[in-house]
């Protein structure tokens, strides 16, 4: 019955899109979408309990057995992301965005939230399905479908950033592209289990290792590990800003289980972190990512801007829990998607909240907003004690089990500067709640008229910070699937 | 009430408190708002109290919120150093809530209803520090309270306070987070634990270099204890309201850091790891150097509250000292240093905030010949005075008793240097104490004029308001009566 059901997952959203086409009443089609992504959710939950604890559900569509037909295949790995994504897909279109994008008329508002189904489908049938080919298909779905919804942002630059995000993942398409296309050379065949079972990964042998570097380095391109990170400031900050939140909360993650699925089940971690030593190349790039990512965000001038680049170095926590290829620093790694997910999607919200509110996010605007918007303020500080990863928060967890799988790997040095480099969040986190709560508004800018934002508006992202409270206290759901996870891909399953 | 729900009761109440300041605040009731602090203070103390008199029993009350990572639990258990840090804190804050009722108002400052809602949510976090019964729970509630005294540091919103507020923030969670996350996370790994074990929880297998490391990570980390060099923060938390140096920073924050080391030391490491070791030398030697040095750069400071700074980062390395020296003796010292210092301290904080509200004046040059407008302060000052310094029959005096004898203990060929430091350093405590009460009675005032000589006309008593007095004659006279009861605390303190 659940394998029935799980092919849903994907199916539903896709169809959904046209539905809202054909609907073109933008109020219904928001009510319509959010109906499609809570039944999705449902789904997710439902097949994520019942993976728990070590099953697999496969789902042969058209009834074509694997390796010939596709295979949807879902363990505690990619059930985790779908709860995950379908998790922040509901929270963000509950978000109440009065009127929807700015550039987008009333009567092509219909297009909007289609095009936001299938970015939703595209990314859940990333995660779901087993068949390499299949994942490029619907990697494209995803990408081409945030091409457009970045380019929805107001500012004429959205447009452009959009392009300059089009060109960067094409070309990261194209190199996973033609990473699968060796792959199928060497073994061919795209059943991802068939693949891993049939390759036989060795230094010598150029094609693999040339088809392993094609794919990681197109898949950081999507994941925005630094630095190739270029397109995701630009993009996150020009987007609507409901469109930043879920992709920040969604996007980059999706990539990240491709990248974990890639080097720990398809080419096994042995190879990967033993043979080849990526760890090598990874661990440096990720705190690169940690210190100079965090330091660039100190200086922006731009909320949106300053969580952008917040989010790259957060990416360069993730991959550090990768190239650990430890099962606690690993699950620290995967735990960091969810909370991060929470707290950036949080923040993002919070960002929507002051948009509408305030009419800009830039920092010197935003002096004395505490006051006349007490409840979003209080949410963004909730957002940055988390990112800065205060006890208590989810950013704490995160940080605890990666610091906890470097020491295990014995590198010291490494465990310091993560924890050095969570200082800088404080630096720029601190930055904006001073001038949120301590600095008196500029008298050119009054802010008298400025009010709390709406209960539409609020209520999604104080159910994230709340979350983020929650989570960063309680965390057998969170870290337990995380490191059943964890311990799954390390074992070379997914 | 069993004993987890008396912690509950206990932890929870400063949260109410909070909560009723901001109901009545808002209401536009502040005369409510200023009753209802003091009375749930009672109710607070009055619950410490209770799970005292189990402890005092042999007891050790217990409460296992939930899990919060597999093997690390939110969990809370009182044990004798938690009591008295507790009492300390809890006690003191009815009197502290007192008398911000009368320095806030006497001195007209605003945000009064996030002022005392911070304050009480401050008293929560110190409450949960003490009766943490792991280092996670201990960690959670530090951090805590760093960021709820943020601002209460930063509460005036000029530059000079938001830039304070960015060193006190800088300086605690960088130590915090660099030193003591990583020296926990570091235990975690080594020992699979972060319990507080009676008798540590490091094995005697630890090598003696990392034992060092280990201690010196904590210590740092522990930044609210304002060892050197990270005590900055410390003279810069003083551009806070009187209220909040007198009991968060002389008190219950300060008194956090310390009391994390004298835990780590007891319940972490456990005495028999540290006694005589390379890593107990190590801290010794820069609690002595705090200590004087501290010590040395109080006496140059004309800020009255800047010197009062100083001296306590001098006397915090006196609890420090004794955690160092890993004996009993030096536990119990550090132990009664925690309530006897805070007795005093607190009093000279008050009279300062006492001096200042009535006058206006911060500078001890500018006190000559106040002693005999506001003789109550000033007598106050003098006793609380003496009790820094060491003299009996004050309380000050026992810790500083034990202190020497420990350091008789120690068994280190150098012994007679550690008694030496200790004597410079209560010298020095006159040095920087004895000037202001000297001033305040044998100066002449500058604005007595030429004709007011000596026993010339009596100016009329101008104490600051009934409610700023009370209170430090109040604490004055709790150090003195410390004296007496120091016996009773060093039995509860005796491990």
């Amino acid at each position: 019955m659940i394998e029935k059901i799980l092919v849903l997952e994907v199916v539903l959203p896709l169809l959904a899109a046209p539905v809202c086409v054909l609907v073109r009443h933008p109020r219904l089609c928001r009510l319509f979408s959010l109906g499609v992504v809570a039944v999705c959710f449902a789904i997710a939950v439902a097949v994520l309990l019942e993976v728990r604890g070590g099953g697999v559900i496969s789902y042969q569509l058209g009834g074509w057995p694997p390796p010939l037909g596709i295979e949807y295949r879902v363990s505690t790995v990619n059930a985790y992301l779908l709860a995950l994504v379908t998790a922040m897909a509901l929270v963000v279109m509950s978000f109440d965005s009065r009127g929807g994008p700015p550039r987008v008329p009333e009567q092509r508002r219909h297009l909007y939230y289609a095009v936001f189904l299938l970015c939703i489908s595209g990314l859940l049938g990333i995660t779901i399905t087993g068949d390499a080919f299949n994942i490029f298909v619907f990697l494209e779905i995803s990408s081409l479908s945030s091409y457009i919804l970045v380019s929805l942002g107001g500012h004429r630059r959205a447009v452009m950033s959009a392009f300059y995000y089009l060109v960067m993942g094409t070309i990261g398409g194209v190199f996973f592209m033609l990473g699968v296309g060796l792959l199928y050379q060497v073994t061919g065949t795209l059943n991802l289990r068939d693949i891993a079972a049939r390759l036989e990964p060795s230094l010598d042998d150029r094609g693999t290792v040339l088809a392993l570097a094609l794919l990681v380095v197109g898949i950081s391109i999507k994941l925005a590990v630094f630095p190739l990170h270029h397109w995701l400031p630009n993009a996150y900050s020009f987007a609507p800003p409901k469109v930043s939140a879920f992709l920040a909360a969604t996007a980059t993650k999706v990539s990240f289980y491709l990248l974990a699925m890639v080097l720990f089940t398809i080419f096994g971690a042995p190879f990967v972190f033993e043979e080849l030593r990526l760890q090598a190349v990874l661990l440096p790039l990720s705190i690169l990512a940690m210190f100079l990512a965090s330091g660039a965000a100190i200086f922006q001038a731009d909320l949106r801007r300053l969580l952008a680049y917040s989010s790259v170095a957060q990416i360069g926590y993730m991959t550090l829990g990768l190239s650990t290829a430890n099962a606690t620093g690993l699950a620290g790694g995967l735990v960091h998607l969810f909370n991060h997910a929470v707290m950036k999607g949080g923040l993002f919200l919070v960002v929507a909240c002051l948009l509408y509110r305030v009419g800009s996010v830039h920092i010197d605007a935003l002096a004395g907003i505490g006051r006349r918007m007490p409840f979003t303020s209080a949410a963004l500080v909730i957002g940055g004690l988390s990112l800065i990863g205060v006890p208590g928060t989810v950013g704490f967890v995160s940080k605890w089990y990666l610091v906890s799988g470097v020491l295990e790997r014995g590198w010291t040095a490494a465990a310091v500067l993560i924890l050095l480099s969570s200082l800088l969040a404080l630096v720029y986190v601190g930055k904006v709640v001073e001038a949120v709560y301590f600095r008196k508004p500029a008298e050119t800018q009054p802010i008298d008229h400025v009010r709390e934002a709406p209960l539409g508006m609020l209520a999604p992202a104080w159910v994230l910070a709340v979350a983020a409270v929650f989570f960063g206290l309680t965390t057998n759901w969170t870290y337990g699937v995380a490191r059943e996870a964890a311990e799954l891909l390390l074992a070379g399953g997914i | 009430m069993s004993s987890a729900t008396t912690i509950l009761v206990a932890l929870l109440l400063p949260v109410l408190a909070a909560a009723s300041c901001q109901i009545f605040g808002r209401l536009g009731h502040p005369n409510l708002r200023d009753v209802a602090t003091p009375l749930i203070g009672a109710c607070t103390f009055a619950a410490v109290w209770r799970l005292g008199g189990e402890v005092l029993a042999d007891g050790r009350p217990e409460l296992v919120l939930f899990e919060v990572l597999p093997g690390v639990e939110l969990a809370f258990q009182v044990e004798p150093l938690g009591l008295v840090y507790g009492l300390v804190a809890s006690g003191l804050w009815i009197v502290t809530s007192i008398y911000a009722v009368g320095y806030m108002r006497g001195h007209h400052e605003h945000n009064q209803t996030r002022f005392f809602t911070f304050f009480a949510l401050s008293i929560f976090a110190a409450l949960g520090i003490a009766f943490a019964r792991n280092l996670f729970t201990l960690f959670l509630f530090y951090e805590a309270l760093t960021l709820l005294t943020f601002p209460l540091v930063t509460h005036h919103g000029t530059d000079e306070a938001r830039r304070a507020g960015r060193v006190y923030l800088g300086i605690l969670l960088f130590t915090s987070i660099s030193f003591l996350l990583f020296a926990i996370l570091f235990t975690w790994r080594l020992t699979g634990t972060i319990e507080f074990t009676p008798g540590g929880i490091l094995g005697a297998e630890t090598s003696s270099g990392m034992v060092t490391v280990l201690l010196l990570l904590y210590a740092f980390g522990a930044g609210k204890a304002a060892l050197m060099p990270f005590h900055r923060w410390l003279p810069n938390a003083m551009v806070a309201p009187t209220p909040v140096s007198a009991l968060l920073h002389a008190v219950a924050v300060v008194k956090a850091g310390v009391f994390a080391i004298l835990k780590v030391v007891v319940y972490v490491f456990g005495l028999d790891l540290l006694a005589g070791s390379d890593a107990s030398l190590a801290l010794m030697t820069i609690a002595s150097f705090t200590m004087l040095m501290a010590a040395v750069i109080a006496i140059r400071q004309d800020n009255l509250k800047a010197r009062l700074a100083y001296s306590t980062i001098s006397q915090l390395a006196y609890i420090v000292l004794g955690a160092a020296m890993a004996t009993a003796t030096g536990v119990l010292a550090g132990g009664l240093q925690i309530a006897m210092h805070a007795a005093g301290k607190i009093t000279l904080f008050f009279c300062a905030g006492a001096i200042l509200v009535a006058t206006h004046k911060k500078k001890v040059s500018e006190l000559d010949g106040l002693g005999r407008t506001m003789p109550w302060t000033f007598a106050a000052f003098f006793l609380a005075s003496l009790s820094i310094i060491g003299i009996p029959p004050l309380g000050g005096s026992w810790a500083k008793w034990y202190l020497m004898v420990g350091a008789l203990e120690t068994g280190f060929a150098w012994q007679a240097a550690l008694l030496g430091v200790l004597m410079v350093s209560s010298l020095l405590a006159v040095f920087y104490l004895m000037p202001v009460v000297v001033r305040g009675f044998f100066a002449t005032s500058p604005t007595a004029g030429p004709s007011g000589s000596a026993g010339g006309d009596r100016k009329p008593i101008a104490e600051a308001p009934f409610l700023c007095v009370a209170p430090l004659v109040l604490t004055a006279l709790l150090s003195l009566a410390l004296f007496f009861v120091a016996g009773d605390l060093a039995s509860l303190l005796s491990f």
